[in-house]
């Protein structure tokens, strides 16, 4: 494993590399392809932290739960919420911040606040040359040239391998509380999210469990604000259901961010970005012994689906993508991980690679053949 | 500003082009009479101007895709436009282009509430996207000042922000979906009403890539319900520094405002003349918007009016109705009116770490004295986001080319404090030179190789973002392959 101990010493590696580069943060995620693993985990510390400016920047390799704790000293946090992939993959080591940039991992709260992407202000990498370049910057906004910040956020380090980033984050809030809606099948579970969803009382979470067709929508803020917001989201919805509060509701949604349902369950983990309203069909195509939640509304499927299942057959054509998250080594060499793009993106696509890593030594066949 | 010379050989092949326009679209939609194309010789940065060689005006994507195909194998350089009002110069002419006008485009395609998007074509106004989702209460967030004229598409090309975007994001975080058409003629699809890419983020690249990408068509946006109700309150410091602390001090407290307003005396005295919103005489000025249900404004009220007397203001004062929520805002609306009553002025942008805020100010005072112009200073204070405007007299000579050395040297000093040259409205012409100032020659190699891929002849725009020098071997290609 090669561990350059800063942004230098990468680039010198990947001027020298001959073969394919394996580049990961902690390896807590999946996506290795074969070569030699190159990771970003000497590169680590907070370079800055400005609480009154909602702004962070830490080289990659800098643990999520060290970012995550320095935010905390401020009150605040990383308002996407990142999920921790190691229950469902059964993967160890540390999750890292830069793992979490290149693969713009975002959780529940996705669908109020926007992904990972959205919060990403500034980073530097190194591309498939040796070149470090940078991008973006510190501020909140900034349209300074192209934004590379965001082709390079989920480029899962087929782009360059990225050594530092600058994050926008936000206050946590006071408390928070989810109601829960129990007995509801998919349909009935899209139509109360959308109405949720589609209220002015800021609904910043939800989601749809199979077992006991439980609903889940959760509200943040200031206390009297969310039992203000509790009370006419009830109304909305006619619903007298239980309402979850404080730690009883962050577990839960800690839960619904990691998968962990699908943790212990043999089987091929699936992740299905959706139109919301196409959820019920596309569940249907899945087909039987398919077992699903949801998340962002409906517009996040998880699917846990028998071992080998091509699931993008079975769904036929829809208008998202479907990654597959978890499989064994003979169904990852069946099915691509990623959803093939329509011939003029992916034609789009090769040639980035093309450019920014011309010798295509880093990830190689990981996002595309 | 220098911009290229026209090339003679595209020049010489215009009646042959015009044929060939003519051939994929009505009369009415190719203008290619001299004093008909000079309405197009400028966008809203109107100290430059240069009348374009043909402007056509398609109605539908198939129409922008035979457009780009033909001046494609023609080499003839495009420059897309929307509604023409940016002020860096984004949709300015070469004599030797065609200007593709997104104006007659301007469908609502799709409304739909329940996965709230709205699918329109994108030479719709910004302001009514937001209008054609008002009867459901919804509203699409970004809302640059212009936007009551400007296009989607142009917010597109430039990642247009706004004043509210400390909560709701700029133009590539409500952008969901978009049809666009390469320069050969390809139609490209990319994203929908689903979220987040599926492969690479050609998305989030094509988001503020200033029209040297491709022409993006149709667009699905985000649509947001609208708060229950939304309250402004005006306070008054003797220093930046302290008005500054405050503005730090209320995000740290862990309240989020829609919108942190920040003007300095220049500006207030020249609003308070011009509107006469009642503003006190003081050095720093600030008004901070929240929004949500009663309970949610007045407890987040109720923080800020605690922070802000902590800090001695001169004057706080919490709107009590919509009548005195008007006056606080009438004055900071008509600022840049209130600017150009006085003189004629230049607006900047640059964006600093707010915690720079007291420096950058202080230094731009002293420039203000040595290159002998005034300047006032609005400033979105939340995101960082500054607007120095800068006042000249145009039929001065000598005066807007002082001004625009000046103009250079504060956005110099905002990279310097840790910013950047443009938040919001684009690098265009305007800042095309001093991106040197920001990016090494390697950053700027980068973002060349993404144009190489998307339009490898550099037709698109291809006088624009970066400096002339660095652009000039591939623009020389572009020229020789004809």
């Amino acid at each position: 494993m090669l561990t350059p101990k800063d942004e230098n010493d990468l680039a010198q590696m990947i001027r020298g590399a001959a073969s394919p580069l394996v580049v990961q943060g902690g390896g807590t995620r999946g996506m290795q392809v074969a070569g030699t693993g190159l990771t970003t985990a000497g590169l680590t510390g907070i370079t800055l932290y400005e609480p009154g400016a909602l702004t962070i920047v830490a080289r990659a390799g800098t643990p999520v739960a060290e970012v995550e704790a320095t935010l905390a000293t401020g009150n605040q946090r990383l308002a996407f919420e990142p999920m921790d992939h190691r229950p469902l993959l059964g993967t160890a080591g540390t999750p890292t911040i830069g793992g979490v940039v290149a693969a713009n991992v975002s959780g529940p709260r996705r669908i109020a606040v926007g992904a990972a992407r959205d919060f990403m202000l500034g980073l530097r990498y190194v591309d498939g040359q040796g070149t470090i370049v940078k991008n973006g910057g510190r501020v909140m906004k900034n349209v300074t040239g192209y934004d590379l910040v965001r082709l390079l956020t989920g480029s899962h380090g087929t782009l360059g391998v990225i050594t530092e980033v600058s994050l926008k984050v936000l206050p946590c809030p006071e408390t928070e509380a989810t109601l829960v809606l129990p007995g509801q099948d998919i349909a009935a579970a899209i139509q109360a999210m959308s109405a949720a969803l589609g209220s002015p009382f800021e609904v910043t979470g939800a989601a749809h469990v199979a077992a006991g067709g439980r609903t889940l929508l959760r509200l943040e803020g200031f206390g009297d604000s969310v039992a203000y917001r509790m009370g006419r989201l009830r109304d909305l919805l006619r619903a007298d259901d239980a309402v979850l509060q404080g730690d009883e509701s962050t577990a839960e949604w800690a839960a619904l961010r990691d998968v962990t349902a699908f943790a212990a369950a043999p089987g091929d983990v699936w992740r299905v970005s959706v139109k919301p309203s196409d959820a019920p069909g596309i569940v249907a195509r899945m087909g039987d012994g398919v077992q699903v939640q949801l998340d962002w509304g409906g517009g996040m499927i998880w699917a846990l689906a028998p071992a080998g299942t091509d699931l993008r057959a079975r769904i036929g054509a829809f208008s998202g993508h479907a990654t597959l998250v978890r499989a064994d080594a003979a169904t990852r060499a069946a099915l691509p991980v990623f959803q093939p793009e329509a011939a003029a993106v992916a034609a789009l696509s090769a040639g980035l690679r093309a450019q920014f890593d011309p010798r295509g030594i880093l990830n190689p066949g990981l996002m595309a053949a | 500003m220098e911009m290229p010379a026209p090339n003679p050989v595209v020049l010489a092949r215009k009646a042959r082009v015009v044929a060939r326009l003519l051939d994929v679209l009505p009369k009415n939609a190719v203008i290619h009479d001299d004093a008909e194309t000079r309405a197009y010789e400028c966008d809203a940065l109107t100290a430059y101007r240069c009348p374009p060689m043909i402007v056509v005006l398609p109605t539908s994507t198939a129409e922008v895709s035979d457009i780009l195909r033909i001046c494609h194998s023609e080499g003839v350089p495009v420059v897309p436009r929307g509604s023409g009002t940016s002020l860096a110069g984004g949709a300015l002419p070469t004599a030797d282009c065609v200007i593709l006008g997104v104006a007659r485009m301007n469908d609502v395609l799709e409304v739909d509430y329940d996965n709230r998007i709205i699918r329109v074509q994108t030479g719709r106004t910004n302001l009514s996207v937001s209008g054609a989702v008002a009867e459901e209460d919804f509203f699409y967030a970004p809302d640059p000042s212009s936007q009551l004229a400007c296009a989607i598409a142009g917010n597109i090309a430039m990642n247009s922000g706004g004043a509210h975007c400390l909560k709701y994001g700029v133009t590539t975080n409500n952008l969901m979906g978009v049809t666009m058409v390469l320069m050969d003629g390809t139609v490209v699809e990319m994203g929908g009403a689903h979220l987040d890419a599926g492969g690479l983020d050609l998305l989030g690249v094509i988001c503020g890539s200033e029209g040297q990408l491709g022409v993006v068509t149709e667009a699905t946006l985000r649509i947001l319900r609208k708060p229950e109700g939304a309250r402004p309150i005006l306070m008054g410091y003797d220093s930046n520094e302290v008005a500054g602390e405050v503005v730090s001090v209320i995000i740290k407290a862990g309240v989020l405002p829609v919108a942190i307003e920040f003007m300095d005396r220049p500006c207030i005295e020249a609003c308070e003349a011009f509107a006469k919103a009642g503003y006190p005489m003081c050095e720093a000025l600030l008004i901070v918007e929240v929004e949500g249900s009663p309970a949610e404004i007045d407890h987040q009220l109720g923080l800020i009016k605690e922070i802000a007397a902590r800090h001695n203001p001169v004057e706080l004062r919490e709107a009590q109705d919509a009548d005195e929520a008007g006056r606080i805002w009438l004055g900071r609306k008509s600022a840049f009116g209130a600017m150009g009553q006085i003189n004629d002025y230049m607006c900047l942008d640059g964006t600093i770490p707010v915690s720079s805020l007291p420096y950058v100010l202080r230094r731009i005072g002293e420039m203000s004295k040595e290159f002998g112009l005034d300047v006032a200073n609005v400033f979105h204070a939340g995101d960082g986001n500054m607007h120095p405007l800068i006042l000249f007299d145009a039929n001065k000579p000598g005066d807007l080319e002082r001004c625009e050395a000046f103009g250079a040297e504060i956005l110099k000093l905002c990279v310097e404090a840790g910013g950047c040259l443009t938040g919001e409205h684009g690098v265009g012409i305007e800042k095309r030179d001093l991106m040197v100032h920001q990016f090494t020659a390697e950053d700027l190699e980068a973002q060349m190789a993404v144009k190489d891929v998307f339009d490898p002849a550099w037709l698109l725009n291809p006088a624009k973002v970066f400096p002339l020098t660095v652009s000039a071997p591939r623009r020389a290609v572009a020229m020789a392959a004809e």
